[in-house]
């Protein structure tokens, strides 16, 4: 492998870091928002369809986070102000986002569009090895670099941190220091969302340029299991994005030299990367690598306590 | 509990739906009382209509029983479009090498369908009980497997001699077909096949042992091991009865609707069951009423591809529109009816 394929595989990989590191910080709150599958494609085609119409990919991504973060703001309301079943709310959703991307988007199927253009980095792009694999990018993937780093920093480094981790993992411990567990919740699922919506446009607008039907279905669940495998921490996270697209860049070289498999290497990914968290998952996999303390740090995590339920100060 | 007040606000989200759905149907440009009148006609206008709604309907049925077990337990079976596509290989092998009658073949289909779909579905559960997996991650995981051995089969070994394409097998032979009614393409077999295994899942949940402990699991799966219920063992039968049936859904896929093995063999059923037992809030009475509307919906739905030429997708955006609407709506009823308990018992307290 050389630098060209590691390019590429941090390119393809950027989308869903957006999508992956947007659950994150919504998980980190609480709050499941199981809606990405059909989130992302619903913010792939306004974004693509958007930047179609008007000319300006940059109204396209931001019409793709305004359509996931309103998708995330319903989760939130149904989850938190009606106390409905969060994964219940998210499941309808996918499937109707879904649907709904299908219906609205037929007109801009398979129509070339606008798309977010490289700009090499000056300086930096001269790097033996890493300018080429990181630095003769397009901004989307600067940008990525930046909210890798950022999340990272925000969410276990800054009193807002500290916060969000509060609200997420003890909510009443939270509200006794007059945290509004509440509004926070609200405020971190629609941002998460927005970055999920960021992610879906990313695809339309750069990594799988485009519109068409169902054009990057499955991708929502594996950005909801790399979340799990990253055990919510979003360097993990992203390690687990770079690994997803490593394996898609391996089964599509695979695929000339297995030709009986040619219309199952493609699919192939999404099962192993699926099954590689279930793995890892395994209590006895878990037992072994708490044997080894510098392992089972890197491959464990655990989800915040009050995921997935509601709070409410009566 | 106010029963008055709970149809008050189901109408008003049926109007809501109703509004949301013209509202799209505006925005795509779509005739709207042609669209209506076809909801109708496109179903049921003609006897093969009738006879094409109902083989919707058994799948979405099957499927949606299967979800009631597992839900009963607590579970969230995402895994069961995967276990459709199990029963449906399990049943197409029986048809490819047993030999026999008609009554022999379609007997061992249906029972290889339900152990294809039950192991399928085991696996989710022995992820989840042993492995502490997310039946949901392990679920859609397996549905990418299944996926992956579906295809692999229908182009692989499984394909048409000289062809191999993503078509379909070769058709089974006339022992393996399901009788259907003369002229249609409806067969009684399935649909009675369906509802045995719905009241079925009924009975055994509601009059029996085994579903009152199976509830139990679902409802406090602490409580229930404290009281001496092996609440892993339930899971996991959970996950055996409800893969079965979900793989009867399979069985009838193929034996009944196609009469091979095609690579969109669930139809996306079992995703669409998770809406309908939603709706009927994992009621197994309200899921037949439920899943014969959503099949209306979705047989209209080609007829309105067909002769209006609009979006296949537009019937699984009123489904969705529907389903997130009552659920959101009757979310709000009940927060409601808490608050005005809450301030009745504090405007009687002493």
């Amino acid at each position: 492998m050389n630098a060209a394929t590691f390019a590429i595989i941090v390119a393809s990989a950027t989308p869903l870091i957006f999508a992956a590191i947007g659950e994150t910080i919504t998980e980190k709150a609480g709050v499941v928002n199981l809606s990405l599958d059909g989130s992302m494609l619903l913010s792939a085609m306004t974004g693509f369809a958007i930047a179609y119409t008007s000319g300006s990919v940059e109204l396209g991504l931001l019409g793709g986070m305004g359509t996931s973060a309103f998708v995330a703001f319903i989760v939130a309301f149904g989850g938190i102000r009606l106390r409905l079943n969060q994964i219940a709310i998210g499941l309808i959703l996918t499937y109707f986002a879904t649907k709904l991307s299908a219906l609205l988007g037929g007109e801009f199927v398979r129509k070339p569009g606008p798309f977010v253009q490289k700009m090499s980095l000056p300086g930096l792009e001269d790097i033996p090895f890493f300018g080429e694999v990181l630095f003769q990018q397009n901004p989307l993937v600067y940008f990525s670099f930046f909210l890798i780093i950022v999340s990272f920093w925000f969410i276990f480094h800054t009193r807002r941190g500290l916060d969000l981790q509060a609200v997420g993992e003890r909510p009443e411990a939270a509200f006794a220091r007059g945290i509004s567990v509440n509004t926070h919740r609200y405020f971190y699922t629609i941002l998460g969302g927005a970055f999920v919506g960021l992610g879906g446009a990313a695809f339309s607008l750069d990594a799988k340029m485009g519109w068409s039907e169902g054009h990057i279905a499955n991708y929502g669940w594996i950005a909801l299991a790399i979340v799990i495998f990253g055990g919510w921490h979003p360097l993990r996270v992203a390690f687990g994005c770079y690994l997803f697209g490593a394996i898609q860049i391996i089964a599509l070289k695979m695929q000339p030299s297995l030709p009986d498999l040619a219309q199952v290497l493609p699919i192939a990914p999404f099962p192993l990367m699926i099954l590689t968290l279930v793995f890892l998952n395994m209590r006895v996999v878990q037992g072994f690598t708490m044997r080894f303390k510098g392992i089972g740090r890197l491959i464990r995590g655990t989800a915040p306590s009050a995921l997935g339920e509601s709070f409410w100060p009566d | 509990m106010n029963s008055v007040q709970q149809i008050k606000y189901f109408t008003g989200a049926i109007i809501i739906s109703l509004l949301i759905s013209i509202f799209f149907l505006w925005l795509i440009d779509a005739p709207l009382v042609d669209t209506a009148k076809l909801l109708v006609e496109g179903a049921f206008g003609t006897n093969q209509r009738i006879g094409d709604t109902f083989m919707i309907w058994v799948p979405l049925l099957l499927a949606s029983a299967s979800l009631v077990v597992t839900f009963s337990a607590g579970l969230w079976n995402i895994g069961v479009e995967g276990q459709i596509v199990a029963g449906a290989v399990a049943a197409s092998f029986i048809a490819r090498e047993v030999q026999g009658s008609t009554a022999v073949v379609l007997t061992l289909m249906v029972v290889g369908g339900f152990v294809g779909g039950a192991l399928w579905g085991l696996l989710v559960g022995v992820l989840r009980v042993k492995g502490g997996v997310n039946e949901i991650f392990g679920g859609i995981g397996l549905n990418f497997v299944a996926t992956g051995l579906i295809v692999y089969l229908v182009i692989g070994p499984w394909s048409r001699d000289g062809v191999a394409s993503t078509g379909g097998t070769e058709p089974f032979r006339d022992q393996a077909w399901f009788p259907t009614i003369d002229g249609l393409r409806a067969s009684p077999l399935a649909l009675a096949i369906a509802f045995l295994a719905l009241i079925s899942v009924m009975f055994l949940l509601s009059k029996t042992n085994f579903g009152l402990r199976l509830r139990a699991t679902g409802k406090n799966s602490l409580a229930a091991n404290r009281f001496g219920i092996a609440t892993s063992r339930y899971l996991l039968m959970a996950f055996i009865i409800g893969g079965g049936i979900a793989g009867l859904a399979g069985v009838t896929q193929a034996g009944a609707v196609y009469h091979r093995l095609v690579p969109s063999i669930s139809g996306g059923y079992g995703f669409l069951a998770i809406l309908i037992v939603l709706l009927a809030r994992f009621r197994g009475f309200w899921v037949i009423p439920i899943a014969l509307f959503f099949a209306t919906i979705a047989m209209a739905s080609f007829q309105w591809q067909l002769r209006l030429g609009l979006h296949s997708a537009l019937g699984g955006v009123i489904q969705g529109v529907l389903v997130l609407s009552v659920v959101l709506v009757m979310g709000y009823q009940e927060v409601r009816r808490h608050r005005e308990q809450i301030t009745t018992r504090d405007e009687t307290a002493p």
